[in-house]
């Protein structure tokens, strides 16, 4: 490490070489997925590289080395629970419908949607109309009036019985 | 990218380095150019009359020295931190003498009555006592982390954590100096509040102050 520091190049080339294993050794104990090893082992490296210029050749090689790749062991952790919590592997991704979650949470409103409909069809009819023009379709209380045949007043109170009754109908489903 | 080419790219590009001098030598140097600076401005601006009689006092001379022992262990602290192989409890050297520092500002309030109100009013002049220590940390700072950043620490967070520390408490240190009435519960709260700040603001942006970042090491050896 010495002759390194002086920019002996061979001297580093050979250090690097003969540390690799030990280090690969050190980050098995962070990390048991090969790739993700060798990730650290890299990363391991280039901080040697980086900071190179702090080790004190009074005080031994290992401790130091140790500490270098402690420190890419534990960041390489942390990436690697970053990265599960918003990533699936691809083979848990097999159990899901589709590989795309997007997918997946389409498929279900889909499902939610047909469900929906039925509850809708158990409503009676001017509550379903007063709910289907105000709160699906989104039109204006005037425009609903128009629509539906229903004065204003007629259709908040027709929505909000709707709404209830919907609650009602899902609790008994949910049972 | 293979190891063995990472290798190949490191051989490639190595030049020979300065060696970094002992952790220990280089807080040293550090703490004695800031005490010339320090020793010069307090003898030049300090009210030294009215200072020089309440240092006899022992609380606040305790409080004084707590301070300043604060300043320099959490500046060795960092020094130390900096280097790889050194130990993470190196970060709790300065925790004693702050603690002593509070437990001495602390009975400065109680002798106060816990009175919310200086000579001066409700506020009085710590205001003042808060710009003076977030000011006059942010040379000091720069001159820290300028140092500090030579060693590229591999874990950045208790570098910057002692280190701004240090160079708040060497901030209140000199603020004694000019600061000569007992501290009030607001005053104490507002020194406090400067200090969390320099050390909340020296955290936050440790990376790029510290050089810290794994990612520089990527770009150099594209």
């Amino acid at each position: 490490m010495v002759a390194a520091q002086a920019g002996n190049r061979a001297a580093y080339s050979q250090l690097l070489r003969e540390v690799t294993p030990f280090v690969r050794a050190l980050l098995r104990r962070h990390c048991s997925h090969p790739q993700d090893i060798e990730e650290m082992v890299q990363e391991t490296l280039l901080t040697l590289h980086r900071v190179r210029q702090t080790y004190d050749s009074k005080r031994p090689f290992s401790p130091w080395l140790g500490a270098i790749a402690a420190r890419r062991g534990i960041d390489g952790l942390r990436r690697r629970l970053r990265v599960a919590r918003y990533e699936v592997s691809a083979e848990l991704a097999g159990y899901e419908t589709f590989a795309d979650p997007a997918a997946n949470i389409d498929i279900e409103a889909v499902r939610a949607a047909g469900d929906i409909e039925e509850l809708l069809q158990r409503l009676p009819p001017r509550q379903r109309a007063a709910l289907e023009a105000v709160k699906l379709k989104e039109m204006s209380l005037a425009e609903a009036s128009r629509v539906s045949g229903q004065s204003v007043g007629a259709l908040k109170v027709n929505t909000h019985r709707a709404l209830k009754a919907l609650r009602a109908l899902f609790q008994d489903v949910s049972k | 990218m293979q190891t063995e080419q990472l290798i190949e790219r490191l051989t490639a590009q190595l030049e020979p380095v300065r060696v970094l001098r002992a952790p220990a030598w280089r807080a040293l140097l550090w703490l004695m150019m800031v005490a010339a600076v320090s020793g010069a401005l307090i003898m030049r601006f300090a009210p030294l009359p009215a200072i020089l009689p309440r240092l006899a006092v022992p609380r606040i001379a305790v409080e004084c020295v707590a301070t300043a022992l604060t300043a320099v262990t959490a500046i060795i602290a960092a020094f130390q931190l900096s280097v790889p192989d050194r130990s993470p409890r190196w970060l709790w050297l300065p925790l004693p003498p702050f603690l002593l520092w509070l437990a001495a500002s602390g009975l400065g309030c109680l002798r106060n009555g816990l009175s919310l109100r200086g000579p001066n009013g409700f506020f009085g002049d710590s205001p003042h006592c808060f710009a003076f220590i977030t000011c006059a940390s942010v040379p000091l700072a720069v001159g820290l982390f300028w140092m500090l950043r030579r060693a590229r620490p591999i874990n950045a967070l208790p570098v910057a954590t002692a280190g701004t520390l240090g160079v708040a408490a060497t901030a209140a240190f000199v603020l004694q100096f000019f600061h000569p009435f007992d501290v009030t519960v607001i005053d104490l709260a507002l020194h406090l509040s400067a200090i969390g700040l320099v050390v909340l603001l020296g955290t936050a942006w440790r990376r790029p102050l510290l050089d810290a970042s794994i990612e520089a090491g990527r770009v150099g050896t594209a």
